[in-house]
């Protein structure tokens, strides 16, 4: 409550330093703005930018650091009270603890909670005082230095400036270390699996069975279970299944939305095929498991075909329909962005509209639409909704799309579902995750190189 | 540009390729070209002149009905291709615009090979019946196009990677290579610098021999240099035409007068 208010505090200073920095400037100037190196808004930006900085880093670092060391100091006085506790008990005790000291409920109730619970309560109304006052501190010190400064040559403009795009930068850079770090556990995790199956990573990329948790044995798992490969067929056939839907479909659309239909129609249509792509895919999930696998079989079994319940034909079927719109309205965008001049160009040597699309417009569109192609591969390779709810769970090596097949994504929701255990199951699913990784990235890899190598030939 | 004076005599013996009789142009409400009357004649290279805005550029697009592709677009009137309507329900536009061929303000060749661009044409027309003939229709159109000895040895390389002057060109040789009977410009030098110019009006001039040429333009001095017809455009009608040595030198309409010397426009 009271670093929040503090935070709301640091606001409200902060705009009121705006305000002050940015009248001192005007009245600096006498009533001739231009004698002014920055214009006013900037000698205020400034301010803000600082008093913002110093406030909220204060807050952040002075309560974090404390509240690390206010830690240390609670778990020495549960070992004065306890000694030789696990690390995991303590940890129970300082939670309820923590519990006891909000007022709420713990798990069990005993002397040491007790009085650690009025310790923390004492220690934590010091931290957060303290550092509130210091915070506030802070950014009244940076916004009165910022307005000590201003006189017409401070070249606030150009500060205010370097200001922002340091924050731009840190910006780029959560981004980038976010992906590293995701990366490299999926990397360790990965390792850590490869060696719970003795290093046989074959039986991993080759191996023909998948039941990773009925090996299990002292932290080890059985090599000769932990075959994915009916995983990645399913994955393969599924996505294979959904392009063919998804392709034909979303790039016809897309030539006559751009060279067919009127302006009229198309602003109906294209938004509506936009909404397609709004669509959840557990909607698209459970339209495929109760109407269209339903539809397939009894299709099926009026042909005399035998075809289960849940099939890869049904899920394909119904991905390829939500990955249309992305492909139709990517498509369609790269189409229209082809000059009218081209097409100018070819009808004035006597082309009919077919020539023209098929032999000007669509190879000058193709890099942007193989682009919409990896990318809705890609969706349909990592996608999960509609695979388990239609494609069935059983890990079976088959080519038949009218039987049960499974994929990557299924057999990590199913890891991480349910009654298993999580310490075991985490190996397979990361060395899934990581193997999904690499697939989809590869894919990216292969479009850019594509895409670039046409814009050379193009442009 | 030799040969660029010609009498009187020799213009009279030629025949008269198109024919427009009273066209106007609508575009939606607005009324782009009124009853214009002019015959483009076999063999000469006819110029239209005239400030921005004044129709030139849309009457040249009703000589192959490319202002067909604008929705908006309405042309009443006849023009007469050989004698006959262009705008008659018979006539497919198709088959019209590859016998009245077109090259744009803005060199556009196809994201294709150089022989790629210059072999479109007579693909979709079928006027060759294998690879040798069509060899020969691709080196052909590039001679005539004068750009042959600058591309001979990178035939497969993209037309798009070529220079300006290069690039339009190209588009010369490409709209060639389907044989028209007439050959429409927009502004072919516009987006050129004055060498490519030089270029591509030397090639005009040439081309006169084989087609009807007709060129929009706006620099006075080009029309002069290339043509032995002019019509000057001004506000959707044609204000004066004829022999383009006249045109220049004695105008009879006081607005051409005006234009030529440089008063508006």
């Amino acid at each position: 409550m009271v670093l929040t208010a503090s935070f709301v505090a640091i606001l409200f200073l902060a705009v009121a330093g705006y305000g002050m920095s940015r009248s001192r400037a005007v009245s600096v100037a006498g009533g001739n703005l231009a004698r002014l190196h920055s214009r006013p808004s900037y000698h205020g930006t400034y301010s803000l930018l600082w008093v913002l900085i110093a406030g909220i880093a204060t807050l952040l670092i002075v309560g974090e650091a404390w509240a690390l060391l206010n830690e240390r100091i609670y778990f020495s006085i549960i070992e004065d009270a306890r000694p030789g506790l696990a690390q995991i008990e303590k940890q129970l005790i300082l939670s309820d603890a923590h519990q006891l000291a909000r007022g709420g409920i713990a798990s069990a109730t005993g002397e040491v909670r007790t009085a650690l619970a009025e310790t923390i309560r004492v220690m934590d109304t010091w931290r957060v005082v303290v550092t509130a006052i210091l915070s506030l501190a802070a950014a009244a010190a940076a916004a009165a230095l910022t307005f000590g400064r201003i006189d017409a040559d401070w070249r606030a403009r150009n500060r205010s400036e370097n200001i922002i795009r340091a924050i731009l930068m840190i910006c780029a850079i959560i981004a980038i270390l976010t992906t590293i770090g995701i990366v490299l556990s999926l990397i360790f995790e990965t390792i850590n699996f490869f060696g719970k199956i003795d290093w046989q990573v074959h039986k991993f990329l080759f191996g023909t069975t998948w039941s990773p948790l009925s090996g299990v044995s002292a932290g080890k798992l059985d090599p000769d279970k932990v075959g994915a490969v009916p995983l990645f067929a399913g994955t393969f056939m599924i996505t294979i299944i959904a392009m063919l839907v998804a392709v034909p479909v979303g790039l016809f659309a897309a030539v006559y939305l751009s060279d067919f239909a009127s302006k009229a129609t198309r602003a109906w249509a294209k938004p509506m095929l936009e909404i397609l792509a709004g669509v959840p895919t557990v909607v698209y999930g459970f339209f495929a498991a109760i109407t269209v696998a339903p539809a397939i079989r009894d299709a099926g079994n009026f042909l005399g075909l035998s075809v289960d319940s849940s099939s890869a034909l049904a899920a394909g079927t119904v991905m390829g329909i939500m990955i249309i719109p992305f492909i139709s309205s990517l498509s369609d965008d790269v189409i229209n962005s082809v000059p009218q001049s081209l097409r100018d160009g070819s009808y004035g040597l006597g082309a009919t509209k077919a020539e023209t699309i098929r032999q000007v417009v669509l190879p000058a569109a193709l890099p942007g639409i193989v682009s919409a192609v990896l990318l809705g591969v890609s969706r349909a390779v990592g996608e999960t909704m509609i695979v388990v709810m239609a494609a069935g769970q059983g890990a079976n090596l088959t080519w038949n799309p009218l039987e049960a097949v499974t994929t990557v994504t299924v057999q990590i929701v199913m890891l991480y579902t349910g009654d298993t255990d999580l310490e075991t199951a985490s190996g397979p699913v990361f060395a899934l995750g990581f193997t999904l990784f690499c697939v989809t990235l590869l894919l990216n890899v292969v479009a850019l190189r594509i895409v670039r190598r046409y814009r050379e030939m193009y442009d | 540009m030799t040969n660029m004076r010609m009498t009187e005599q020799d213009l009279q013996d030629r025949e008269t390729k198109i024919a427009s009789r009273g066209v106007d142009v609508f575009y939606g409400a607005t009324h782009a070209i009124k009853d214009v009357d002019i015959d483009i004649l076999n063999n000469t290279v006819t110029a239209f002149i005239g400030p921005s805005g004044c129709g030139k550029s849309t009457f040249l697009r009703c000589l192959n009905r490319m202002n067909d592709t604008i929705d908006s677009c309405r042309v009443t009137g006849q023009i007469l291709l050989d004698g006959d309507d262009i705008y008659h329900s018979s006539v497919d536009p198709v088959t019209l615009r590859a016998r009245v061929g077109m090259v744009f303000q803005k060199p556009n060749p196809f994201p294709k090979s150089i022989f790629d661009n210059i072999a479109y044409g007579p693909r979709i027309h079928g006027l060759v019946n294998n690879k040798a003939e069509l060899d020969e229709v691709v080196e052909k159109s590039l001679r005539r196009a004068a750009i042959w000895n600058e591309v001979k040895d990178r035939l497969d390389q993209p037309g798009t990677g070529l220079s300006g002057g290069q690039q339009q060109r190209l588009c010369i040789a490409r709209a060639i290579a389907t044989a028209p009977e007439v050959l429409l410009m927009d502004e072919p030098c516009s987006a050129l610098d004055p060498i490519a110019t030089a270029q591509i009006e030397e090639l005009i001039d040439e081309l006169r021999q084989d087609f009807a040429v007709v060129i929009v333009t706006h620099s006075m001095q080009q029309a002069a240099r290339v043509s032995q017809k002019t019509a000057f455009f001004h506000l959707g009608v044609i204000a004066e035409h004829g022999d383009t040595n006249q045109i220049f030198t004695n105008p009879v309409d006081k607005r051409t007068q005006d234009y030529i010397t440089g008063r508006f426009g």
